[in-house]
């Protein structure tokens, strides 16, 4: 048997919710951001698995876009986590709760 | 021999991805995610994406992980609090998840796959993605260049001392 895209959609989907299992239920902020990048990367692979099957590139030039956009929000991002720990001094969403009334 | 290497780095991707949840320390989660990320691009190899296998790893292991690290090692975070994780958080995130892999299986079902399953032809190569990416794409591609600009102004002024 050889496997389509199908298979690879599959694992595509058990790795989005994967990530999505780790964004739920890790508590550090720095995990949380690791399980969207997991995430990103399923739907990464799908484009590329769907653009090879269509025998098309535009899939894969999108994945290109993702990854630099990926690139961006993880810089950005890590700022906003560095500037919260020097105010708060936890990296932990459960101690962030400054907006509860 | 490519049905053997599917099976080995579908495989591989998952457990690693499943470990980066699992564990408690964010340096061995990273550590996971580069291997996850690793690969993941043995499986883009065998999708035929060269370039964006390379780049995956050039990108994401190097540059991506290199700063998680480093965010990692600068908020010392290396001690984690044993806090035990809550049952409820752990059974709201299977259920979602659960959910979420039900939609999309369900999508997968209804979808007419047979018609994508031609001998693919199409070769992710540098020169064909460069070629598309100059032409088609090129006011998406100036765009990026833009927002990588202001990412990096965000990034310096985010993580001054003093906002004001």
């Amino acid at each position: 048997m050889s496997f389509g895209l199908e298979h690879y959609l599959m694992v595509s989907m058990l790795l989005f919710s994967i990530g999505l299992v780790g964004v739920i239920v890790r508590r550090n902020l720095l995990v949380i951001y690791m399980c969207l990048e997991l995430m990103l990367n399923a739907a990464n692979l799908a484009f590329v698995s769907i653009s090879r099957f269509t025998n098309s590139l535009d899939g894969q030039i999108m994945v290109f876009f993702i990854i630099t956009v990926a690139a961006a929000e993880v810089a950005v991002g890590l700022a906003l986590i560095v500037a919260l720990f020097r105010r708060k001094q936890t990296a932990n969403v459960q101690d962030l709760n400054s907006l509860k009334l | 021999m490519q049905d053997i290497l599917f099976i080995l780095f579908s495989v591989l991707t998952l457990v690693f991805a499943a470990l980066i949840v699992a564990n408690r320390n964010p340096v061995t989660s990273a550590l996971f995610l580069v291997a996850t990320i690793v690969s993941m691009s043995g499986l883009f190899v065998l999708l035929n994406a060269f370039f964006l296998a390379a780049v995956q790893i050039l990108v994401y292991a190097g540059a991506v992980m290199v700063l998680f690290l480093f965010v990692i090692m600068l908020l010392d975070l290396g001690t984690e609090e044993r806090k035990s994780i809550k049952a409820f958080s752990v059974g709201a995130g299977l259920i979602s998840a659960g959910g979420v892999l039900g939609v999309f299986w369900s999508a997968l079902q209804r979808s007419d796959m047979t018609a994508a399953l031609g001998q693919p032809s199409v070769v992710g190569s540098t020169k064909d993605l460069g070629l598309l990416l100059f032409n088609k794409y090129v006011l998406p591609f100036e765009v990026l260049s833009v927002l990588l600009l202001v990412a990096m102004v965000g990034a310096i002024l985010l993580s001054k001392k003093n906002l004001n």
